[in-house]
């Protein structure tokens, strides 16, 4: 499918993470805890020694069920959280459409808040006034743009957060259930929009519950149970193993 | 149904191996170059890197500071105002602690701002990374862009408190030297460097443990008096021993303040008061200490920032 000399976009070489859980909050309770001899903490494997390899123009859709790890291997690559073993590494500019409007201040206007997160996304500032007018523009938000953001109705607020992480300068996408917004005209531009990137051969990864339109984007899935890779190959035949497995 | 699943998932943990035994599979000829670790920064230098992001940052903080008050910015000028009658009243007029100082408002207030932004820049820088939590979690920057921000932020606010001191100085017959002006530089230099230093380090630990915040309460608590501010130097030193005196003028903020008092204060008294000795020789040695909290507090950064997503 792809030249072999070609060099991988996102490499996952071996990498396990393990979160601590830490029953105790406070003195007190660790003395209360200590004396019923109950655990104060417990570790929770969310990924056990996964390895994963996307190259360049790959649209590749992580699948499991909740708590699979998913989310953690898309942090992991965003460069949230770090591995406790293995390696990650990435060629090019990462942005992640992981829960978009993160960065958003109620306060702001609209105009102020699209140049604040497209700088949080890593975009300079001649790069933002180049497609500030496309980003407005994709979000439909017209002449809203110069109000303040609380006065937005949830699906206008998404639909700006969305059109400015998609506008973001990018090699690799990370797409975490955020195509789930908005109305239905909205979301099939976004496809659209997504469709259009990977046409330019940028990478994707994305975590969806919505098969159906998993199978649209991707060529490639990885299903994970219990943070370990089961399968990995076609998107079809990812489905059907999806399908098929449990908790 | 779903109790039993997450049952069945808390027996799942017990269960996992704690060690697991890394295979490297990437074979040594590869070539890695292009390839970068998401995630690993260069810490306070990368925040140059990210200017464009910190000015944006720098101007939510300060645009949005005052949102939905009437007076807005004015109540950056009315609070110092009210905080400098208080101890004026109070210090100066009933328990009459001017007795010595020549121009005692002036000298107190222009002690009171240095302070004033030291306490607001490190409370502030503390408690960065906690208020971010939303980005700080989903989105990697260089996290030291949040400490670095509040601290660009305190300074911003402290300005309309210097510009009412300059006032009330130039209406005093103010006419300071070269000199003096350049330590008003140093000892801002001093405040936020220390400032910097100091909330990167607690700021980081305050992830993990919010007793860092109220550690930090206790300190800016301690920092009004801890400084000539409300008193001269002269008292502390006929108070206390050579070595301990010469510790309290070793204090940063000790310096800081003195720098203040000469540039603002000393130069509207008549009769000279008196100034401490080799005062740059402190500044200097201030700048040192200040210089090392903000080693050790991006050293505490970076190793706690690993975890600063999962913790939060």
């Amino acid at each position: 499918m792809r030249k072999i000399s070609e060099q991988p976009r996102i490499i996952v070489d071996g990498v396990s993470k393990r979160f601590t859980l830490n029953h105790t909050q406070s003195f007190k309770e660790l003395f209360i805890a200590w004396i019923k001899r109950k655990p104060t903490r417990s570790t929770f494997q969310a990924l056990t020694d996964v390895d994963i390899r996307i190259g360049e123009g790959e649209s590749v859709a992580l699948l499991g069920l909740n708590g699979s790890g998913k989310s953690t291997t898309l942090k992991l690559i965003s460069g949230v959280l770090r591995p406790d073993q293995g390696r990650v590494l990435t060629r090019g500019r990462v942005a992640g459409l992981i829960e978009v409007g993160a960065g958003f201040h109620p306060d702001l206007t609209g105009r102020d808040n699209v140049y604040l997160n497209a700088a949080i996304l890593g975009m300079s500032k001649p790069e933002i006034d180049e497609r500030f007018d496309d980003i407005v523009a994709f979000s439909e938000i017209g002449e809203f743009i110069d109000t303040e953001v609380k006065h937005y109705s949830s699906g206008m607020f998404v639909r700006l957060a969305f059109s400015v992480a998609i506008h973001a300068e990018l090699d690799i996408l990370l797409v975490d259930e955020v195509l789930a917004v908005g109305d239905a005209p909205f979301r099939e531009k976004c496809k659209q929009k997504i469709r259009e990137l990977s046409a330019q051969r940028k990478t994707m990864l994305v975590v969806s519950h919505d098969i159906g339109m998993v199978k649209q984007l991707c060529e490639r899935g990885i299903v994970l149970r219990r943070g370990e890779i089961t399968f990995d190959g076609p998107i079809d035949e990812a489905a059907r193993q999806l399908e098929q497995s449990s908790r | 149904m779903i109790g039993r699943a997450l049952r069945a998932r808390v027996t799942d943990w017990r269960a996992s191996p704690s060690t697991i035994v890394r295979v490297t599979r990437s074979t040594p000829a590869e070539d890695l170059s292009g390839f970068s670790v998401p995630g690993a920064g260069r810490g306070i230098l990368d925040v140059f890197r990210y200017r464009y992001l910190l000015r944006l940052l720098i101007r939510k903080g300060t645009q949005t500071r005052y949102h939905g008050s009437v007076l807005g910015w004015t109540w950056s000028y009315v609070k110092p105002a009210a905080q400098f009658a208080i101890f004026y009243v109070v210090l100066g007029v009933f328990l009459d602690l001017n007795r010595g100082i020549e121009g005692f408002p002036i000298y107190l207030f222009s002690g009171i701002i240095v302070i004033n932004l030291f306490n607001e820049a490190f409370g502030n820088a503390t408690k960065s990374i906690v208020n971010n939590a939303p980005l700080v979690k989903k989105i990697y920057l260089p996290r030291e862009l949040f400490p670095v921000a509040d601290v660009f932020i305190a300074f911003v606010h402290f300005l309309p408190q210097l510009a009412i001191l300059l006032v009330v100085v130039l209406l005093n017959g103010w006419a300071p030297t070269a000199v003096q002006i350049a330590g008003v530089f140093v000892a801002l230099i001093l405040v936020l460097v220390l400032a910097l230093g100091l909330g990167l380090l607690f700021g980081s630990v305050n992830v993990s443990f919010r007793d860092a915040q109220n550690v930090v309460e206790i300190i800016l608590l301690f920092s009004t008096w801890s400084a000539p501010v409300l008193y001269s130097f002269t008292l502390v030193r006929d108070k206390l021993p050579q070595w301990l005196f010469e510790l309290y003028m070793a204090n940063p903020l000790t310096s800081a303040v003195e720098l203040f008092h000469s540039a603002f204060w000393y130069p509207t008294t008549v009769t000279s008061p008196e100034r401490p000795e080799n005062l740059w020789l402190l500044a200097t040695v201030g700048m040192v200490i200040a210089a090392l909290f903000l080693l050790i507090g991006q050293l505490v950064f970076r190793k706690f920032e690993g975890r600063f997503a999962q913790d939060l």
